[in-house]
């Protein structure tokens, strides 16, 4: 238990003074994972109300793969864009293993079946009778799909919980893409594991908090927004 | 679909409606006149989206630094975790203008990256297996840089019986006899290869529930074999780095053959295109320089009474421990 109390005490004292290397830490932490988000939804949203409304053959297989990818390992999804990014593998001519750069391209996809799959959910659980009566109202397409995405928009704002509260927390892509560089890759997850295999559990223990702590904030906010247009007046 | 915001009319307010209490409600839906069927909008939405997340991918690329400046550094998690790395790079880095990218991992891969051409120098302790790569021309100008020892830490009422001997194959043969929990690295790093070396010289295939492999760094190892009353072998830099937090005596020291040999080398250029050879050049300069010698010799002394490692460069390999 001790160690808990040192990790809040340290943690509060990392934060009130400012230490510069625990803020670039957060900033990276925040910049990665909220980036990573970002792309994940700008193409997830889409992906799901796509899967959500139109059947074709075959869109079976491609929803299991969705479903499935839910519970990718970021492990695997490490590993997958390590052979990918390494100087001799495929993508190597860009450059960019062990920067920030890969770390937002592991976190994406991580991120992105999780907001695929929350998404389609939240659309196929709209009354099906909604998008004829707007198509009836003479609505065009894109804001037939306005509509759907406004109606599920709680599903759509877990579907962003859900993968930014993936991607910043999770370690093992990070640690494989990025590399735990100080000063450059290293996120409050992946100085979290160092200094627990360094012994400092004391230090970890206060990373792992302003880790939750940023998570916490975070997740209010956009729950907040959920819950406000949850309201029905 | 209670509370719908469609509603049809009003459309002096084009594009902004008003739901029944007057709210202002979602934009987006005209009554107007139904736009030319657009099948392919949803597609093209798609790859809208598709296109915005590329352009953000790349612009947060082009931050990154150019390349010719980045040493990637394959390293083992004991320099790291020891601390020492946190005093030399920043030399490095200063004196030099070189960027190092330290990948600590276990040896296994720091060899394995080297001999796919993925680092550009590499910093590790398992001379046989080194041997090996440079025989495979994927590492050049291999250089002696320091050396700890291992060590065997267990419980201090010692189950086994092995305080004190000083032939490490005895004192494994002993930890299997009495089958007291012994826990390994088990991820092909420096450490688990003595390890390995060692269970061949006592001539046993360790096995069984009383052998448990880890997979995790020295650090972790430690601390399963301080919970689980086991043994294993260590580097004694990462044991004194963590002694406090753990419940681990040292039974077996000082053999000869539990020496831990720290060679950096550069991974070769001929062979790899890609790899930054004059920042992998500079960085194994760097650390068999006298300052930076000096620097490994006094690490550690301040906090730990001893110093971690003993500087060796230029010395004969063979002469060390004796």
């Amino acid at each position: 238990m001790d160690l808990i109390w040192d990790g809040m005490v340290q943690a509060a004292k990392l934060l009130l003074s400012l230490d510069p290397e625990v803020l670039r830490i957060c900033s990276l932490t925040l910049r990665v994972s909220g980036l990573a988000t970002l792309i994940s939804v700008l193409v997830g949203v889409p992906l799901g109300l796509f899967l959500a409304l139109t059947s074709f053959r075959g869109r079976g297989v491609i929803v299991g793969a969705v479903n499935t990818g839910m519970g990718l390992p970021p492990v695997v999804v490490g590993l997958w864009v390590s052979i990918l990014l390494w100087r001799y593998g495929p993508l190597g001519f860009l450059g960019i293993m062990y920067t920030p750069a890969a770390m937002v391209i592991a976190q994406s996809v991580i991120a992105l079946p999780l907001v695929t799959g929350f998404t389609m959910a939240g659309i196929q659980q709209l009354n099906p009778k909604l998008r004829l009566q707007l198509m009836g109202l003479g609505a065009s397409r894109m804001q037939v799909l306005g509509v759907l995405l406004w109606e599920a928009r709680l599903s759509v704002l877990a579907a962003v919980i859900a993968g930014f509260g993936g991607v910043i927390s999770e370690v093992g892509a990070s640690n494989m893409v990025g590399g735990n560089i100080l000063g450059q890759t290293r996120v409050l997850t992946t100085a979290t594991m160092m200094e627990v295999s360094k012994g400092n559990f004391g230090l970890a223990t206060a990373l792992g908090l302003i880790l939750l702590a940023i998570s916490y904030t975070i997740t209010q906010v956009l729950t907040i927004i959920q819950q406000r247009g949850s309201r029905r007046d | 679909m209670k509370g719908s915001t469609i509603v049809g009319g009003n459309r002096r307010r084009s594009g902004w409606h008003l739901d029944r209490r007057g709210r202002r409600a979602l934009p987006g839906v005209s009554s107007g006149p139904r736009r030319a069927a657009a099948p392919r909008s949803g597609w093209a939405l798609l790859a809208l989206c598709l296109t915005a997340a590329i352009v953000a991918l790349s612009l947060c690329g082009a931050g990154a630094t150019p390349t010719n400046r980045n040493v990637i550094l394959a390293t083992t998690t004991s320099t790291q975790d020891s601390g020492l790395l946190d005093v030399l790079i920043p030399i490095f880095e200063k004196e030099t203008g070189y960027l190092v990218k330290t990948i600590a991992v276990g040896t296994g891969q720091a060899l394995a990256m080297a001999e796919r051409g993925e680092a550009d120098v590499v910093l590790c302790h398992a001379p046989s297996a080194e041997l090996e790569v440079v025989r495979k021309g994927a590492v050049i100008n291999r250089q002696l840089v320091m050396h700890n020892d291992f060590i065997i830490v267990g419980p201090s009422d010692d189950p086994a019986h092995i305080k004190g001997i000083k032939n490490a194959a005895e004192a494994f043969k002993r930890i299997a006899e009495a089958k007291v929990a012994f826990i390994s690295r088990g991820d092909e790093s420096g450490t688990h290869k003595k390890e390995k070396e060692i269970w061949k010289k006592a001539g046993i295939t360790p096995g069984g529930k009383w052998y448990q492999e880890c997979g995790l760094g020295m650090g972790q190892t430690l601390s399963i074999a301080s919970e689980k009353r086991g043994y294993t072998l260590t580097d004694r830099g990462t044991y004194l780095a963590l002694k406090k937090n753990l419940d681990l005596t040292i039974l077996v020291e000082g053999e000869a053959s539990l020496l831990n040999i720290y060679h950096v080398m550069q991974v070769n250029p001929e062979k790899f295109g890609k790899v930054n050879a004059d920042g992998a050049k500079a960085f194994v300069e760097f650390m068999i320089s006298p300052r930076t010698q000096a620097i490994i010799g006094e690490f550690g002394v301040d906090k730990f009474g001893a110093p971690l490692f003993f500087p060796d460069a230029g010395k004969d390999e063979a002469a060390l421990g004796k």
